[in-house]
């Protein structure tokens, strides 16, 4: 109930509608967006429909969510997020890990392939660990979506929204192909995104 | 409780016309036999919105200003939102945009309800008009900054300052029709939208000549003058509801009328050059609230004027 009230929320700060569950492919699945503010993997978790909603889990890193008790209250306990190491990467720490675990376990996952919120509004080159997941679990769909306006409704660095209509479109899903380079396919993956900006 | 028989009967005319267009639309879906027909479909819609809208507004309307203020305070707020979400403006003008949203838009409503008409007549075009280039200099963002400036006074102006002489309608003190003033609303609304509606329906029946093709392409001679005269009739017949005698009620609504589709026109000049149809879609069959409310922009502040330079 809680969290069906705050997705209608934010729904209506960031003026996105919710998806209809026909439009969405069977879970798990992967949601790649780009990434240009907090709202961003908020406005993807508010928009899918509620069942879907209760099994999707934000990907996010550690090393900012986990930085007071707030965030981590907000990351863990709320969006149920999958918190990742971004800086210091060891064999133990590997950040593929809780995400492969929360796909075997039937979450689906909400990633961020740039790595970090762009400032130009641009969508920048994707970082490799959308190609990891893609191979590691090559039935799990990935699916493109696009952010519009986001940006200018909370941008990086502020914490007043200004409440204007932002826009989320949902891409054609996709899969790595057989004898695809790593490069080709998250050039491909980008594409995708960049695609649906208008 | 007193209730103005001259309000009923607006109220009932209003529902008889809603009633009617239900009624038509009916039968043109039965005679369209199941058939998906796209402008039936979106007369369908756009009638089923009007008897929102025209519950809302009646509701707005009974609480007398208070609801009225609250009512048109949003309307701004969300047309401010439409506005913006068009208009490109850039990270340097986020708290301006912040500003421009939660203070100036409350506080010109709040003079509104007070009735301070001597800080509301200049809240935007004075006040706004030092605070949206101030703020955004600060944020040290030079870039187009005499454009982004002049967006954001421009959205304030129309979207904010414009729209909110309708409940300030409510404030003007008129000799010998004082508490009737709910009237006066009704009348301006109605006159304004009824030629809205009827420079549609005109322009689909006989519209040939386009008045302006490169911006707005549904808008025809025949409609305009068809709209504009039929509308003008009603304000006139109307005039027994308002502080006007005949001639006067029909010299106003002819002029709110023209200022009505000057404001259709501009708000429609605005969309072309963004490259979209319409603002929003939070009215079904409608698009979003300034696809509505255009017409009312320009014609509210120069009825109010003119009402309270001959009428107070």
């Amino acid at each position: 109930m809680t969290k069906d009230f705050a997705a209608w929320i934010i729904r209506v700060i960031c003026g996105v509608k919710l998806l209809p569950a026909e439009a969405l492919p069977a879970t798990p699945a992967i949601y790649f967006a780009n990434h240009s503010s907090h709202l961003d993997f908020t406005t993807i978790w508010a928009a899918l429909p509620s069942p879907v909603r209760a099994r999707v889990r934000p990907v996010a890193g550690k090393d900012y969510w986990e930085k007071t008790a707030r965030r981590r209250r907000i990351a863990r306990d709320f969006f149920n997020a999958v918190l990742i190491e971004r800086q210091h990467v060891t064999i133990a720490s590997n950040p593929l890990e809780p995400m492969l675990a929360a796909l075997d376990a039937g979450d689906s996952l909400i990633v961020f392939p740039e790595g970090t919120r762009s400032l130009d509004g641009q969508v920048h080159e994707f970082k490799s660990g959308l190609h990891h997941l893609a191979r590691a679990r090559p039935r799990v769909v990935l699916v493109p979506i696009y952010l519009q306006d986001l940006n200018r409704i909370l941008p990086k660095g502020d914490f007043l929204p200004v409440p204007l209509l932002g826009s989320l479109s949902l891409g054609q899903p996709l899969h790595l192909a057989a004898d695809e380079t790593k490069a080709a396919f998250l050039q491909r993956a980008r594409a995708a995104v960049q695609a649906m900006a208008h | 409780m007193h209730l103005d028989p001259e309000l009923l009967w607006l109220a009932g005319g209003i529902i008889g016309l809603l009633v009617l267009s239900s009624t038509i639309t009916f039968f043109l879906k039965l005679r369209s036999g199941g058939k998906p027909n796209a402008v039936v479909a979106n007369l369908d819609a756009r009638v089923k919105a009007w008897w929102v809208m025209v519950a809302v507004f009646g509701v707005a309307l009974a609480t007398g200003v208070i609801g009225s203020v609250i009512l048109f305070g949003l309307m701004s707020f969300f047309a401010l939102r439409e506005f913006i979400t068009l208009t490109p403006t850039r990270a340097g003008d986020h708290r301006t945009l912040f500003w421009a949203f939660f203070i100036v838009t409350p506080l010109q409503y709040y003079l509104v309800g007070m009735e301070w008409y001597g800080l509301f007549t200049i809240l935007v075009p004075v006040y706004a008009f030092i605070l949206v280039p101030t703020r955004s200099a600060l944020a040290g963002d030079s870039e187009h900054f005499l454009e982004r400036t002049a967006k954001i006074q421009w959205a304030l102006m129309v979207c904010v300052y414009c729209v909110s002489h309708v409940p300030a309608l409510l404030t003007l003190k008129i000799r010998g029709y004082e508490g009737q003033n709910s009237k006066l609303v009704l009348f301006f609304v109605l006159v304004v939208q009824i030629s809205d509606v009827l420079q549609y329906v005109w322009g689909k029946l006989l519209g040939k000549h386009k008045i302006v093709p490169t911006i707005s392409p549904n808008k025809t001679v025949e409609g305009f003058w068809g709209g504009v005269l039929s509308a003008t009739g009603i304000g006139t017949a109307l005039w027994w509801a308002t502080p006007f005698n005949w001639w006067q009620a029909g010299l106003l609504s002819f002029l709110i009328t023209l200022m009505g589709f000057f404001g259709g026109l501009v708000m429609s000049a605005i969309k072309r050059d963004r490259g979209v149809k319409d603002y929003g879609t939070l009215i079904e069959g409608h698009g979003g609230v300034m696809d509505r409310i255009d017409s009312l922009c320009f014609a509210a502040p120069i009825f109010f004027h003119l009402v309270r330079y001959f009428f107070t």
